[in-house]
């Protein structure tokens, strides 16, 4: 469906939404490193991934003591995927598990944002804001990266419509990609479509009345029209595996087209893991293992130039609490899987599990600061400018330096 | 501009109510504000009827009879030939076909019942009644009803959804159509999400999780905080969900072999979003010993365990010893009134009564409420010790509540409810939950304890406002009669109807289609 008949608003309505700079823009980077026409997306887990779990630092003594019921083992039935010896892997992620093998994938471990409190909604704040506080939730960092990378080339005489960069996944856009650039959004769709002719009676009502409504219906007319090649039926929602592979499929096959975005953001939910955490986190990592996959499997050829970033806003108590679960903690682990990751490794500075290694006598303590390992894809993947990362998309990080050698 | 009482009536309706049904607008223009109040002083709250609603004493055990028989199932060795496929699977669960576990109480068999609720006789298109049971489901059956569904041909009902679906049927097809504005209804939605738990933590929250709204939050809602705060916070849903039926004092005799322990989630979440707010002033350690106060406020499930079955039950001996200091007050051990006497100091807490009001502002007028409001609402909270009705009245009395603009969005519990209400149909309960799903406010299923967002933003997607279309033109073709899109919006929407919005109604293709633009006009899909 085209809404070229709707000109009168559109123009006011990029306006509006800031969109006016990209007008003239195709999807693709200009300075890209290397050369490489990339795709980064961000995977972000709400409620607390607990990290000790997902990548169980088996070579540390202090590890099968503190963790008890829910420790995994090196053998046996439910054994942990060998990683690099000190380091195992949740069961639950075969796929990982092989792009790990493979070089495609990395774990990055006792990994926090700046935050040290434990509320999750201001750690997701500070997680997606990219503000060392909580409070600032008007728009997020990834948003943010994309307003300061180079600009790609030309639209071809003729063409009208504005491309976009950013895929938001879902029926809410995650605070890490909202802001100013604008944004493609999809979600899987589970009702039937609405009578032809209704979506341009509409748009005609609230180009005159609403400028709020007028854009958001532009956006999901131009959505609709992408994705309704999808031959994907909704079948569970964020917080189930069916759902993440699903959110997950449908974003690589966006991502995967020739003027397609280039950078997506996707939030998967249910991860906070209070009590019988075992059977729980079994079944959400298969989902996320599944996500892995199935962007591995429909983003084709642009794999090779792809990096997806998965993170938390903190993790949990190193310790389990008295109902076979962990409660609100410190750091955890972030993954990282793509043909353009320089993967094969699990790279952390481990501060150790002893009560006095602990932070505050509870948590693994971070010792590597998350906006490094971003800062680094977005330097050696984006061609992302360092005085942008370390004042527009991390205000105030300019110590923190991006983390070398994450992609190849 | 319109007469300033039309205006009222109209804002009574869609701001403070559930949106106006047929000819409401003209029924309170006299007195729109006054009526308004009048619901504040009657308490004015509907109450969910239907012959499967029952007491969570009474749901949880029910349930607990339907896993045990769908594990005893299970565990039979085949051949399922000694079951014929129609009859178990026709007298719903809890029948007990034969060599179930069968012994705890009668009570069940009013969840399989038939006879339909007072308010469905004229229900011609079939919504379920609220006892039939949902035999036949197409829906996929999840968790645990799977396996014993997958054994019988996949003919036996998930228990947790069939009660689920029972209870939204009270509220959409009941509750939301009689109050004639409808603040009360409104506030039981606002608390059920302040107070939020998730159907989807596990079967049995799933099964409480209407009842939950029906015991803890709708008797208090214009009565003092303190207790609403105290029903919500000793119910088996909230204890079952923020899990601290489970949490056990490190030295309590319970723990005599020093295996089980502490789980802080309810503690914290009391603080944060219950009561004091994010920034409401406590430290970790408040939310520790916090935790241990409240060691034993638990709900049993086992036979063996001291107590009774299914409701809150204080277990003394899973209790942490001692005197604990929360917010820099030292509470004396004294069983279940040393939580009970925290609970009570923090209804009194200046954060807590701030944290109330300017939710309740945001929630009514506007995403970013006056501060001379918040402020207004505040006082009277303090004024009173937490008398909610005093709050109340507190915001519709100041004249920064009735700005005439509609600046937010409407959240899909909300917006759902507005359109069934104006257009008074009442869908199957199953299509009401799909559509609330695809809108992404699930019924009773946030994705955590903080609820489902309270502002534009949260809602303002495209994606959003796509399944809203899908949603309008579903519903739009579901009103029967000859109803005329430009009279009914102007009925409905009163001096808040635009020219604008009246005309692409008038240029409507078909009936249908002009109900749908009235569905997703300005008018109807802000607040």
């Amino acid at each position: 469906m085209s809404c070229d008949c709707l000109n009168p608003s559109r123009r006011a309505v990029l306006g509006a939404s800031g969109a006016l700079f990209a007008w003239a823009f195709m999807p693709k980077f200009a300075h890209a490193a290397q050369g490489r026409d990339a795709r980064f997306v961000t995977i972000i887990l709400r409620g607390a991934l607990d990290g000790l779990t997902a990548v169980p630092p088996v070579g540390d003594p202090a590890y099968q003591d503190l963790r008890r019921s829910i420790a995994l083992e090196t053998g046996g039935e439910r054994a942990a995927l060998p990683l690099d010896g000190f380091f195992a892997l949740h069961p639950a992620m075969p796929n990982f598990h092989r792009l790990y093998r493979a070089g495609q994938a990395a774990v990055i471990h006792a990994c926090a944002t700046p935050y040290r409190e434990r509320s999750h909604f201001d750690g997701q704040d500070v997680l997606e804001s990219g503000h060392s506080a909580p409070g600032y939730v008007d728009n997020g960092w990834l948003n943010r990266l994309l307003q300061g990378l180079p600009a790609g080339a030309q639209i071809p005489p003729g063409r009208t419509q504005p491309r976009v960069r950013g895929l938001s996944v879902g029926s809410t856009a995650p605070l890490v990609i909202r802001g100013e650039a604008p944004l493609l959004g999809w979600a899987p769709s589970v009702l039937k479509a609405a009578d032809g002719d209704l979506p341009p009676r509409l748009m005609d009502l609230y180009g005159k009345t609403d400028p709020l409504l007028a854009q958001l219906l532009k956006e999901g007319i131009e959505t609709g029209r992408i994705a309704s090649g999808l031959d994907v039926k909704a079948k569970g929602g964020a917080g189930d595996p069916d759902g993440m592979e699903q959110m997950a499929r449908g974003a690589a096959r966006l991502l995967a087209e020739e003027e397609g975005p280039r950078i997506a953001a996707l939030a998967f939910e249910g991860w906070d893991t209070h009590a019988r955490e075992t059977e729980r986190l079994a079944r959400l990592l298969s989902g996320l293992d599944r996500a892995f996959a199935a962007f591995q499997a429909e983003m084709g050829p642009a794999w090779t130039d792809t990096v997806v970033l998965v993170a938390t806003e903190f993790g949990r108590t190193a310790r389990i609490n008295g109902t076979d679960g962990t409660d609100h903690g410190t750091a955890t682990t972030a993954f990282l899987a793509g043909g353009a990751v320089r993967g094969g490794r699990v790279i952390a500075d481990w501060p150790g599990l002893k009560d006095s290694q602990l932070h505050e006598g509870r948590d693994l303590a971070a010792t590597t600061d998350l906006r490094a390992v971003v800062k680094g894809i977005a330097t050696d993947l984006l061609g992302a400018d360092a005085g942008h990362l370390a004042e527009a998309v991390f205000p105030g990080s300019g110590a923190v330096a991006p983390m070398k050698g994450l992609v190849t | 501009m319109a007469n300033p009482k039309d205006l009222d009536a109209a804002l009574a309706l869609w701001r403070f109510g559930l949106g106006a049904k047929a000819g409401s607008i003209g029924a309170i223009k006299p007195y729109p504000r006054d009526l308004l109040q009048q619901e504040i002083t009657e308490k004015a709250v509907p109450r969910p009827v239907g012959a499967g609603l029952l007491s969570s004493r009474d749901l949880l055990l029910a349930f607990y009879d339907y896993q045990d028989q769908v594990k005893a199932e299970r565990e039979r060795p085949l051949p399922a030939a000694l079951e014929p496929t129609s009859a178990p699977a026709a007298a719903g669960p809890g029948s007990g076909s034969g060599s179930g576990p069968n012994s705890r109480r009668d009570s069940r068999s009013n969840s399989q019942t038939s006879s339909p609720g007072p308010q469905d006789a004229q229900a011609a298109d079939g919504p379920a009644s609220p006892g039939e049971p949902m035999a036949g489901a197409t829906r996929p059956v999840p968790e645990r009803g799977r396996k014993g569904a997958d054994s019988q041909g996949g003919k036996r009902p998930f228990l947790p959804q069939q009660i689920l679906l029972q209870e939204a049927d009270a509220r959409f097809n009941g509750t939301i159509h009689e109050p004639l504005i409808g603040f009360g209804e409104r506030l039981a939605m606002f608390f059920a999400n302040h107070f939020a738990i998730a159907a989807g933590k596990s079967g049995e929250v799933r099964v409480l999780a209407g009842c939950f709204e029906r015991e803890a939050i709708r008797p208090h809602l214009f009565g003092r905080f303190e207790d609403l705060l105290v029903a919500v916070e000793t119910h088996p849903a909230m204890l079952i969900f923020l899990d601290n039926r489970q949490s056990i004092g490190p030295r309590s005799p319970a723990n005599r072999n020093g295996k089980r322990g502490l789980n802080e989630n309810l503690a914290r979440e009391i603080l944060e979003l219950h009561t004091l707010g994010v920034d409401g002033g406590y430290s970790q350690a408040d939310v520790t010993a916090f935790a241990r106060i409240i060691t034993g406020w638990t709900v049993n499930r086992n036979e063996k365990r001291p107590g009774p079955l299914g409701v809150f039950s204080f277990n003394e001996r899973a209790h942490e010893p001692g005197d604990h200091a929360v917010l820099g007050t030292t509470y004396a051990e004294g069983g279940f009134n040393q939580g009970r006497a925290v609970l009570r100091d923090l209804a009194r807490h200046p954060a807590t009564a701030r944290h109330l009001a300017y939710k309740l502002a945001r929630h009514f007028v506007a995403d970013q409420p006056p501060p001379s409001l918040v402020a207004a609402m505040t006082a009277a909270y303090t004024k009173t010790e937490g008398d909610l009705s005093a709050v109340y009245t507190a915001m519709i009395s100041a004249e920064e509540a009735w700005e005439p603009r509609l600046t937010k969005m409407r959240p899909p519990l909300q917006y759902v409810t507005a359109v069934l209400r104006a257009s008074g149909i009442r869908p199957k309960p199953r299509q009401i939950v799909s559509t609330l799903k695809a809108l992404g406010q699930p019924l009773w299923n946030p994705a955590g304890p903080n609820g489902f967002p309270d502002v534009t933003d949260g809602w303002a997607s495209p994606e959003g406002l796509a399944t809203r279309i899908e949603t309008a033109n579903l519903f739009a073709h579901q009103v029967q009669g000859k109803i005329d899109p430009r009279t009914f919006a102007g009925d409905r929407f009163g001096p808040l109807l635009s020219d604008e919005t009246l005309q692409a109604i008038s240029r409507a293709e078909t009936r249908a289609q002009g109900l749908s633009l009235a569905f997703l006009s300005p008018e109807c899909v802000r607040s």
